[in-house]
């Protein structure tokens, strides 16, 4: 069994720093602004964050893992810097293939149609036009938008907030992947859509090599994870099977 | 350290990494594969410029009219204030100088929105940034994009512009296509290098309006720079008609305008119009593509 350990994910004492301007501690008046820049030198006027600091760990083929930990523990940190997206400021990730976020909000348009943003997601997510003809009708069937008349048709704008929600994931689900992350994914719409889209993950598990998955919520940790990350301040404070650090976790929390 | 025992036990990272082909995370890849996977996002991009474009008036009750009237207003504007309040039609008739001007407003609002929107292309879509993985320069690219498509609907006006002052459809309307190649040409190059900085240092936002408004007065867009500079020293006008905003907008007059002939154009037009183009979408390319693995850091 030990040769069917093959690492899909390597972290190598990973450190992640963001930089945020103008959030300086202190004034943040003009003329503190002002003699800022007059006195230059490093960086000044520049907040570091050092949200994720010297995570090693290697995830292997077929694992489902979770990852845990306060607000503000550096989990989506984390997960954006194996897929690529955030810079690391030391260490280094390796992977195999290209991870990618179950997340494309950030391509959708909310003055657009939902049928133009099928689109536009499925091309933002690398699919190419053919994929997304193809899967237009499966993708959305899945969100259940026209179950309640032609809703597709409108500007996003005009959907619930429940349903622009479930058209996001199902046009986030709609594309197969080496290694998925998912950040939170499972909080959206209504308990029939909540149980439509825990199958959809449990499939999209089986079709990925590995899978990550945050979550606050520890049943839906339970229900598909078999190791658990456990992220505090940024720190990696125990890596193992889910029971045993679940158990730690919730000794932790005060539950 | 917390790793689970395993065959490769006492392997470093990296060596591990080596022994079944991981690689790095977020690397940049080489030049030639950075143009393939730009390519393999044709249809990202166009998909993008126009989402932009049809976003911009949606809530509008007139909708996409707004896309013509928006610059028909503005060549109004201009005219108003330059052509007869100011005067500034020296040296031409009334029938060469409205569509010399709007010819100036469009070509050279062209080039300024590009740059604008080079600057936020990636510090205004961080979010998007970082949450999915696509060659960096798609953004950049597209916003030009979307500037190209918004100056074809300006054409419309101008072409309504010029036969009403007279100038009818003839041979050379023909160049329009070559000049406006090349305009998009420098303009994306322009826009990747402000997206760069722009990145670095968001402060280019607030800073950008005055530098294009600066250019905009250098560059002639309301009045002729050889008549305007009459008497001065020789080289000034010169630096001024070869500058790039310069030259395309010449060139649009030349091909648009029947009085505004090639006496009107600097030498050697068409190769510094290429050359303007060429040198700074390469350059433009290589130096945005230089620091592919940083965007997207906060």
């Amino acid at each position: 069994m030990a040769e069917a350990l093959i690492p899909t994910v390597i972290a190598d004492e990973l450190h992640i720093v963001y930089r945020v301007n103008g959030a300086k501690t202190g004034k943040g008046s003009a003329t503190a602004a002002l003699s800022r820049i007059i006195k230059r030198g490093e960086e000044r006027g520049v907040r570091k964050v050092h949200a994720v600091r010297g995570v090693s760990f290697t995830s292997y083929r077929g694992e489902a893992i979770g990852l845990i930990g306060s607000n503000g523990s550096g989990k989506s940190t984390l997960l954006r810097a194996i897929a690529g997206l955030l810079p690391a400021e030391k260490g280094k990730v390796y992977t195999d293939g290209q991870p990618s976020l179950l997340g494309v909000n950030a391509a959708l348009m909310n003055d657009l149609t939902g049928e133009r943003n099928v689109i536009l997601g499925g091309l933002a997510m690398g699919m190419s036009r053919e994929q997304i003809r193809e899967r237009y009708q499966e993708i959305v069937d899945f969100s259940g938008i026209n179950e309640k008349g032609d809703f597709i048709t409108l500007p996003m704008r005009t959907y619930s907030s429940g349903m622009a929600a479930r058209l996001r994931f199902s046009i986030a689900a709609a594309k197969d992947h080496d290694v998925l992350m998912i950040d939170e994914a499972l909080a959206t719409g209504d308990r029939k859509f909540q149980k439509r889209s825990e199958a959809r993950i449990r499939e999209l598990r089986k079709e990925a090599g590995t899978v990550f998955l945050v979550s606050h919520n520890n049943k839906s940790i339970r229900d598909t994870c078999d190791r658990v990350l456990w992220l505090e301040r940024g720190e990696l404070r125990m890596d193992g099977p889910t029971e045993d650090v679940l158990k730690e976790y919730e000794k932790f929390t005060g539950k | 350290m917390s790793d689970r025992p395993s065959p490769d036990e006492g392997l470093s990272a990296a060596e591990l990494a080596a022994k079944y082909g991981l690689a790095v995370s977020g690397a940049r890849p080489g030049l030639g594969e950075y143009v393939r996977q730009l390519w393999g996002r044709r249809h990202f991009i166009l998909a993008f410029s126009q989402a932009k474009l049809t976003a911009q008036y949606s809530q509008a009750k007139l909708g996409q009219l707004w896309q013509v009237a928006t610059p028909l207003l503005n060549a109004l504007v201009y005219f108003l204030v330059f052509g007869l309040i100011l005067g500034a039609d020296k040296g031409m008739g009334q029938e060469v100088y409205i569509p010399f001007l709007v010819t100036g407003v469009f070509v050279f609002t062209f080039t300024q929105s590009s740059v604008m929107a080079g600057v936020r292309a990636i510090s205004g879509n961080l979010g998007l940034v970082r949450a999915l993985h696509f060659p960096r320069a798609s953004l950049p690219i597209s916003f030009s994009l979307q500037q190209l498509q918004q100056l074809l609907f300006s054409m419309i006006v101008l072409f309504i512009v010029a036969v009403a002052f007279g100038s009818y459809p003839r041979l050379s309307w023909v160049l329009i296509l070559p000049v406006l190649a090349l305009q998009f040409l420098f303009n994306t190059g322009l826009a990747m290098i402000m997206a760069r900085m722009g990145a670095k240092t968001p402060d280019l936002a607030q800073l950008m309006p005055f530098v294009m408004r600066t250019w905009m007065y250098a560059s002639g867009v309301m009045f002729s720079i050889p008549i305007m500079l009459k008497g001065k020293p020789e080289w000034i006008a010169d630096v001024l008609q070869w500058n790039p905003a310069a030259i395309y907008m010449d060139l649009m007059r030349f091909a648009l305008i029947d009085g505004y002939g090639s006496e009107n154009l600097p030498p050697h037009v068409w190769a510094v119009a290429g050359g303007w183009a060429v040198l700074v979408a390469l350059g433009g390319f290589v130096y945005f593509w230089k620091a592919e693995e940083r965007y997207g850091r906060g």
